[in-house]
């Protein structure tokens, strides 16, 4: 068996190897099912049904989804120039740090204001959260992968400190009750973001941003000298150079653009969903983190992220609506996982390409030199 | 060649050698003797197929035809290891070392006699202490490789290699890295370890060093032999008309030029520049460049010409000197300020600085137009116009892809070379800096890239053609610049050029 480097992926290779590695997962997630004396088939029909057809089923995954959508094109844009942003996690904490404050602080505006704020709050704080380790990798040749990580914790930090060991604007001291149990103070009405009622499921507002977020993600890569100077850093760093691109600036503009979009995730945390800055909920979803396996499985490519996103939305969703005593409630991490691990093995075949065939065979009177050295060693 | 039938076996001795790359012939029925005891020099330009014989000779690569003998012993290597153990190391000229592991770690290191576990460091740090004393090669087996000058890595590198019992050790360029006081030091080590029986097979370029280490000196040029000869009966002269060959001075393609009254366009003012290692690897050019000329820079390589070329069209800083265009300051180490003064830069890396590899034939070829109109309006691109100019350029420099959306990498070289002169001669440039242009093309894409260099002069552009085929300077330039270590050695009218003295400059000897 050989493996070959492909020069060249074909196109349904792209779309076939994700869809065989989601049915090898379920297959593989089925015999662990079986020897849990559980029905695969049964299990996966009802995690089905409850991540997307029952009523109510679609609108809490789109829920679940938005964030994830954000922090997966986050990933996605700074992943496909090579440029690995892995503190969506801590832009994300920023982000509903500010969207919150800003929300807070234009009490009684309308709402269109007090809601264009909140998304611009957002954006901004988690933009200004990646430039940092953007700088410190432009100007001082830091890796990213490091300071991104160790901003994710300082970022944690700080939103505990905001709500749990302070008297922040940010907390809520209004009531005897919550100045012994720390809350945030929660956003007044005209701060909540509005849903889309369709026929078949609520669209919180955000999806909406999100989806004009991947097509214009799609079309600053595809179609501005922005995008293009990013295509070229990541592809060859020296060619960028000869073609007298700042390379600096293409690298600080894409940690703020990553940022951004990890802080819009936060903005909508907060105005589409818990209305009050919550420390603990945050970090317990880990969104920063599952974004990077959404962008991973996504190839980067800003409208699969959205796909991607829903799924996993739903899969997370049905976990949590079937979790008992009839259902093993690691499963659904389990089959996250298999697939994650499926769709990365993937990979493999999409850029190399395994061929059988018998090794020519080594003619025989080699080594004769090295014959009693070989014997010895062998 | 007649097989040695008198005296002793010699150490090494290749047999008909030939090797075949895609396209290329590296080595053509070659033949190769080294005697134990001797530095045997191996001398040829690039491309003439020396450090192919030397892999082969080490194991790397196994020859089409032909055979090899070790001590008068038959021998078929499979893998460097097989080389190895018959007691042939080679040292590479990019060095092979696990920077974060000690001295001793990396000389033991893949040794299949070290075993799996690490039972007493401190006597393998004594034995390679030892060992380094005796050959004279201060080191300090505990040091960690990352803490090591670049002559001491190669000392490890050669330490290594005696500590598995080399007695015959190849050093492929093993002066391209190092200062003139370390390349000395190196040379004392090698007449030490011949003495003492070894064989140092020594590939080279450079005429001065082999002149002063080697006993014996074979020559190969385009995969071929030319001859070996002792070192004490030849001269640099001699070495380098074998080298470069040709006693015919070729037809001239090109009419003498009357520069009489012609604008300026380029002019260096005492450029110097430092190399990747930061070592000064300009020192001091001066040059003008006027309108419609070729001025030809010739050189062995490695003798500061890339970084030229680099500090000119600013994709390196220079740490002194000017450069002017049309009279005008060009600011060190900003390539945008060259492009938009219409400085065009065909880089001697084509496949990874003049072109991104991934992306496709028409975005590289606005790779450099990418944010000024028509390309671009207001940051916008416009697709239309990409692929309409993609269209255009690829018909008129006739780059044969199967469409303007593939990966520029899949191209052969010839075709990327066409991608990149496309770009840069329709960008309407003044001044055309074009380092080793032509390098592993084949004849007719060699011929192609000419011919738009040129009608490129003809049409008033200043070229700088920085070549290490002296061939394709004495064929193009109006003026030919030797440099050597850096310097300007001298600057003739092609006229009053020829090879075997533009061949001394290149060696080091003044005009």
């Amino acid at each position: 068996m050989r493996i070959e480097r492909r020069l060249t992926t074909p196109r349904w290779l792209v779309v076939a190897v994700p869809a065989a590695s989601l049915v090898a997962a379920l297959a593989a997630v089925g015999g662990v099912l079986l020897v849990a004396g559980k029905d695969p088939m049964s299990t996966y029909a009802r995690l089905l049904d409850r991540g997307f057809l029952a009523p109510g089923a679609l609108t809490s995954t789109l829920v679940t989804a938005t964030p994830l959508l954000l922090t997966g094109l986050a990933a996605a844009a700074a992943f496909r120039m090579r440029l690995w942003n892995i503190g969506a996690e801590g832009q994300l904490y920023l982000g509903a740090v500010g969207a919150s404050g800003v929300g807070l602080a234009l009490h009684g505006r309308p709402a269109v204001v007090s809601i264009a704020g909140m998304i611009l709050g957002g954006a901004l704080a988690g933009a200004a959260y990646a430039i940092v380790p953007g700088l410190l990798r432009a100007y001082f040749n830091t890796n990213e992968i490091i300071t991104t990580l160790m901003l994710n914790y300082v970022a944690g930090l700080f939103i505990t400190y905001l709500i749990f060991d302070s008297q922040s604007y940010w907390r809520d001291l209004s009531t005897f009750s919550s100045r012994v149990f720390p809350q945030g103070k929660l956003l007044p009405g005209d701060a909540l973001w509005p849903t889309f009622n369709l026929e078949l499921t609520v669209v919180p507002f955000c999806f909406v941003i999100e989806l004009v977020a991947a097509a214009m993600l799609w079309l600053y890569y595809g179609s501005t000298s922005l995008g293009f100077e990013a295509r070229v850093l990541g592809d060859s760093p020296s060619a960028a150079r000869y073609a007298g691109i700042k390379t600096r600036r293409v690298v600080v503009t894409m940690m703020g653009l990553s940022g951004a979009l990890a802080g819009l995730g936060g903005a909508s945390e907060i105005g589409d969903f818990r209305h009050v800055l919550d420390p603990r909920g945050l970090q317990q979803l880990g969104l920063g983190y599952a974004g990077i396996v959404v962008a991973a499985l996504a190839r980067y490519n800003p409208f699969a992220v959205a796909i991607v996103a829903v799924l996993l939305g739903g899969l997370t969703n049905a976990g949590y609506a079937l979790q008992g005593p009839e259902f093993p409630s690691g499963l659904v991490g389990v089959l996250q996982g298999m697939i994650l691990f499926f769709a990365l093995g993937g990979e493999l075949l999409l850029r190399y390409r395994i061929t059988f065939g018998m090794r020519q065979a080594a003619p025989p009177q080699g080594l004769a030199v090295a014959a009693p050295g070989a014997a010895h060693h062998r | 060649m007649a097989r040695v039938t008198a005296g002793p076996v010699p150490a090494v001795a290749m047999r008909s050698i030939t090797k075949r790359f895609p396209g290329v012939l590296a080595n053509d029925a070659v033949d190769f003797d080294a005697r134990e005891g001797e530095v045997h020099a191996l001398l040829g330009e690039n491309g003439a197929g020396k450090s192919t014989l030397a892999s082969i000779l080490a194991g790397l690569y196994r020859p089409d035809e032909g055979e090899v003998e070790i001590y008068g012993r038959r021998v078929e290597f499979h893998s460097p290891r097989d080389a190895m153990e018959a007691g042939v190391s080679m040292v590479h000229q990019h060095f092979r070392l696990a920077a974060s592991l000690t001295v001793a770690d990396n000389i033991v290191l893949g040794d299949r006699r070290a075993g799996w576990l690490r039972t007493s460091p401190t006597a393998i740090e004594e034995k390679v202490d030892a060992l380094a004393k005796r050959n004279r090669m201060p080191v300090n087996p505990r040091a960690r490789i990352w803490q090591l000058s670049v002559g001491e890595q190669q000392r490890v590198e050669i330490l290594k290699a005696l500590y598995r019992g080399a007695r015959i050790l190849i050093l492929d360029e093993p002066t391209s890295l190092l200062t003139p006081q370390e390349a000395d030091d190196l040379f004392g080590t090698l007449r030490h370890m011949a003495s003492e029986g070894r064989t140092i097979v020594f590939v080279s370029h450079k005429l001065d060093e082999l002149m002063a280490v080697s006993d014996r000196v074979t020559v190969l040029r385009a995969g071929r032999l030319i001859g070996s000869v002792d070192t004490k009966e030849t001269s640099p002269r001699e070495l380098a008309r074998m080298m470069v060959g040709r006693e015919v001075v070729f037809k001239q393609s090109r009419e003498p030029q009357d520069l009489e009254g012609r604008e300026v366009l380029l002019e260096l003012r005492g450029v110097s520049a430092d190399g990747d290692l930061e070592l000064p690897a300009v020192r001091g050019v001066s040059l003008s460049l006027h309108a419609g000329e070729i001025v030809g820079v010739a050189g062995v390589s490695g003798n500061g010409q890339r970084e030229l070329a680099e500090a000119i069209t600013g994709t390196r800083s220079r740490t002194a000197g000017e450069v002017l265009v049309g009279g005008r300051r060009l600011r060190s180490g900003d390539p945008d300020h060259a492009i938009a003064r219409a400085v065009a830069h065909i880089p001697e890396d084509r496949l990874g600085t003049g072109v991104s590899p991934s992306l496709s034939v028409a975005d590289n070829l606005i790779l450099k137009s990418h944010r000024r109109p028509p390309i671009a309006t207001r940051g916008v691109l416009r697709h239309d116009r990409i692929a309409a100019s993609a269209k255009d350029l690829m018909h008129r420099f006739a780059i044969a892809a199967p469409g303007p959306d593939t990966p520029t990498r899949l191209l052969s070289g010839g075709n990327v070379q066409k991608v990149v002169l496309a770009r840069e001669l329709s960008s309407g440039p003044r001044v055309i800096v074009a380092a080793n242009p032509t390098r592993g093309l084949d004849v007719g894409a060699t011929e192609a890239v000419r011919a738009l260099l040129l009608k490129a002069a003809a049409a008033g552009v200043g070229i700088l053609l920085i070549s290490e085929d002296l061939d394709e300077i004495m064929a193009l330039a109006d003026r030919i610049a030797v440099v050597y270590e850096g310097r300007l050695v001298g600057v003739l009218p092609r006229a009053e050029a020829d090879v075997q003295h533009v061949g001394l400059m290149m060696a080091g000897s003044s005009p």
